[in-house]
C-alpha cells in the first residue's frame, strides 16, 4: 500500500516536473540552433552563435546583467529593511485603522504600475532622479515593498511573541530579544521575502523603461527588444540568462527546505506560515 | 537570594466590561511556593505576567524585595518564567538555551559553562547539552526550560502551568523535580495552575482566584478543614452540607443538635463535613441512617446515606467496611470535623 502510494507520488512529481520543464525545451534548442527551418522537428544545424553575440561589447548584455543585479540587490535589501519592521507591526499588534493601513500597503500591487508611475515620473524629473539608476532602484520599491511587508506580516503573526517574552524574563532587553531570538526565528521568512523582492525587481520592465528612460539598461529591456526583433536564437539565449536567478533561487530554497525539515511542521512552507 | 513578593490591589482590564483581575492582594514570603489556583480565564496568568513585567496593571502595585517594580522592565526584575509550552529557542542548543540568561548578563564564558552544566545536572539533563530542542521529548524540554529559568538564580520563579502540557505519567516526575529544586534553591515561587491536586501537593499556600478575585489564601489543608464558603468547599470536593440554627454552641439541624469543636456564631449556618470524616459509630453527634448507595472506588467505598428526615450524606469509608444497600447503621459526625461555613 505504502509502496503503491509512493510510486503514485513519484509519477505525480514527474508529471509536475515535465510541465515546468517542457516550455524551456524549445528555448534550449533555439539557443544552440544553427539552422532550424519549418518542417524539421529538431534543429538541423547547431552553433554557439547566440552566445558569441552576447559576449560582444555591443550587445550590452554584461552591462545589463550588472545593472539588473545591482538594482535588484539594492531593491531587495531596501524592501526587506522596510518590510521587516512594517511586517512586525502588522503581524504582532492590533491598532486602530489597521485594515486601512494594510490596504495602503497593498495598494501599489492593486493599482496598475503604469498609472502611478506617470505621476512618479514627473516628480522624479523635478528631483533629477529620472534617467538614473538610483531612480530606477527607488521606483522598483513600489512593487517590492508590499510583497516583503505582507510576507513578513504573516510570518510574525504566525510566530506570536511568546519566545520574546520568555527571553525578556530571562534578562534580555527588547533589542537583545530581537537580535538573538526574533531575527534567527524569522530568518527563513526573510529569505522568502527577499527572494520575492528580487524576482519582482529582476523581471521589472515598465517601471525601468519609464523612469530609466533608456539610460539604465536592464536584462528585461534587452530581452524585450530582442523579442521584437527577428532573431529567435538571440532571444532564447537572453531568456535563458533571464530565468537563471529564479532557477538558482528555487534550488537554494529547496535545499533550505530540506535542511529545516524538522521545523517545517511548525513553520509552514519555507517559514512562510499562512499567507493571508 | 530569597525575596519577598507583595502584590497590592492589583487590577487589570483588557478593555472588556469585566476586569481580568480586580483588587488582588497577597504576599509571598521569601522562599515560599504559592499556587495561584483557579479555572482557566480567572486572571491568574494575567497576574503572573504583571509580576514578570510583561503586562502593566491598570491599577495596583507589585513589590519585589520591598521595592515597587512597576517601572522596572522585565529584564531587570530577575523574575524568570517557565511557561506551559517549554518555549526553548529552537535555533539554539540545549546548552545555549540554558546559558541565555547568563549571556544576557555578560557572565564570563568559563563561569557560564560551569553554571549551565550544574543547572542541567540539577534537572537530570546532564547528557543533553549539545542537542537541539526539537530532538527532545516534551518532558525533557520542560526540564531544560526549568534549568534555563533557574541558572541565573532569579529572585522570583514564576511558573505558568508548567505541567499541563505534559502526559500524565511525566507530570508526577516534573512536579517532584519542581518541588525539589525550589526547596533546594529557596526560590520565592508563584505557580499558576487550574489543577487542585497539583496545588495541594506543591504549594506552601494556595491562593484561590475566581473571576479575577482572590477568594481564599491559606495553607492547603485549610481548604479542606476550614473552607470559607460553600463554593470553595465544593471546589475542594466537599459533598455534605447541613443547614441549621446555631444556638449556645450547638447547631440545631434536621439530624438533631450537633456539637462543633469551634462553635459557630449564632444564627443560620451551613455545616460541612468531608465524606472521609464521617464515622460509623455511636457517641456524640450520632444518629441512625440507612445505606442507599455504595460505590467501590478501590482505596475506599463511597456510601450514600439517608438519615431521618430524608437528609442525604456522603461517607467515604475504608474498603473493608462491607455495607450493603438497605443496611441501617449508626453514623457519627465528629465535632472536630464539622465546620460552619461563612456566607
Amino acid at each position: 500500500m505504502d509502496r503503491k502510494n509512493r510510486r503514485r507520488g513519484n509519477l505525480g512529481l514527474a508529471v509536475a516536473a515535465l510541465l515546468v520543464a517542457l516550455p524551456f525545451l524549445p528555448l534550449f534548442l533555439w539557443s544552440f540552433a544553427g539552422e532550424w527551418r519549418f518542417p524539421a522537428l529538431l534543429p538541423t544545424g547547431w552553433s554557439l552563435r547566440g552566445f558569441q553575440a552576447l559576449a560582444e561589447p555591443g550587445s550590452r548584455v554584461i552591462e545589463a546583467t550588472i545593472n539588473s543585479l545591482v538594482v535588484g540587490g539594492a531593491a531587495t535589501a531596501a524592501s526587506v529593511a522596510v518590510g521587516l519592521p512594517a511586517g512586525m507591526a502588522l503581524g504582532r499588534y492590533e491598532f486602530r485603522l489597521k485594515g486601512l493601513v494594510v490596504f495602503f500597503v497593498l495598494l501599489p500591487i492593486l493599482v496598475p504600475p503604469l498609472a502611478s508611475t506617470m505621476g512618479v515620473h514627473l516628480t522624479f524629473i523635478r528631483l533629477g532622479l529620472a534617467d538614473t539608476a538610483f531612480g530606477v532602484f527607488l521606483v522598483h520599491l513600489v512593487p517590492t515593498v508590499p510583497y516583503t511587508t505582507v510576507i513578513l506580516a504573516s510570518v510574525f503573526a504566525e510566530r506570536g511573541v511568546e519566545l520574546e517574552e520568555a527571553a525578556r524574563t530571562l534578562g534580555a532587553t527588547p533589542w537583545q530579544a530581537f537580535l538573538r531570538v526574533t531575527l534567527p526565528g524569522v530568518a527563513p521568512g526573510v529569505a522568502v521575502a527577499a527572494l520575492f523582492a528580487f524576482l519582482v525587481s529582476w523581471s521589472q520592465y515598465i517601471l525601468t523603461v519609464l523612469i530609466g528612460g533608456g539610460n539604465v539598461i536592464t536584462l528585461p529591456m534587452l530581452l524585450f527588444s530582442a523579442a521584437r526583433g527577428s532573431d529567435p536564437v538571440l532571444t532564447s539565449v537572453l531568456a535563458l540568462i533571464f530565468v537563471l536567478p529564479a532557477i538558482l533561487a528555487l534550488v537554494a530554497a529547496l535545499r533550505f527546505l530540506k535542511a529545516g525539515d524538522a521545523k517545517k511542521k511548525q513553520e509552514g512552507l519555507l517559514g512562510l506560515g499562512k499567507v493571508s | 537570594m530569597s525575596t519577598r513578593l507583595e502584590i497590592q490591589d492589583l487590577t487589570h482590564s483588557y478593555g472588556g466590561d469585566r476586569p481580568a483581575l480586580s483588587g488582588l492582594t497577597l504576599s509571598v514570603e521569601p522562599g515560599e511556593l504559592v499556587a495561584l489556583l483557579g479555572p482557566s480565564g480567572c486572571g491568574k496568568t494575567t497576574a503572573l505576567k504583571i509580576i514578570a513585567g510583561l503586562l502593566s496593571p491598570t491599577a495596583g502595585d507589585v513589590r519585589i524585595g520591598g521595592r515597587s517594580v512597576l517601572n522596572v522592565p522585565p529584564e531587570q526584575r530577575e523574575a524568570a518564567m517557565v511557561f506551559q509550552k517549554s518555549l526553548l529557542f529552537p535555533h539554539m542548543t540545549v546548552e545555549s538555551n540554558v546559558g541565555f540568561g547568563l549571556r544576557m548578563r555578560g557572565t564570563p564564558r568559563g563561569e557560564m559553562r560551569e553554571r549551565v552544566e550544574r543547572a542541567l545536572r540539577r534537572v537530570h539533563m546532564g547528557g543533553f547539552a549539545t542537542r537541539k530542542p526539537a530532538a527532545l521529548s516534551g518532558g525533557q524540554q520542560q526540564r531544560v526550560a526549568l534549568a534555563r529559568a533557574l541558572v541565573t538564580e532569579p529572585r522570583l520563579l514564576l511558573l505558568d502551568e508548567p505541567l499541563s502540557a505534559l502526559d500524565a505519567n511525566l507530570r508526577e516526575g516534573m512536579r517532584g523535580l519542581i518541588k525539589e529544586v525550589q526547596r533546594e534553591g529557596k526560590h520565592t515561587t508563584v505557580f499558576v495552575t487550574h489543577d487542585q491536586e497539583e496545588a495541594v501537593i506543591l504549594a506552601d499556600r494556595i491562593a484561590l482566584v475566581t473571576d479575577g478575585h482572590l477568594r481564599m489564601y491559606d495553607r492547603p489543608e485549610a481548604f479542606y478543614d476550614r473552607p470559607l464558603n460553600r463554593e470553595i468547599a465544593e471546589f475542594f470536593g466537599a459533598a455534605n452540607f447541613l443547614h441549621g440554627q446555631a444556638r449556645n454552641g450547638t447547631v440545631e439541624t434536621p439530624l438533631g443538635a450537633l456539637k462543633l469543636a469551634i462553635p459557630a456564631t449564632s444564627g443560620e449556618v451551613t455545616l460541612t463535613i468531608r465524606p472521609e470524616a464521617v464515622r460509623l459509630e455511636g457517641g456524640e453527634n450520632s444518629f441512625s441512617a440507612r445505606v442507599r448507595e455504595a460505590t467501590y472506588l478501590g482505596t475506599q467505598v463511597l456510601y450514600g446515606l439517608e438519615a431521618s428526615g430524608g437528609v442525604a450524606l456522603k461517607a467515604a469509608l475504608p474498603p473493608h467496611t462491607r455495607l450493603t444497600v438497605g443496611d441501617d447503621v449508626l453514623v457519627r459526625l465528629p465535632a472536630e470535623s464539622l465546620w460552619a461555613l461563612g456566607r
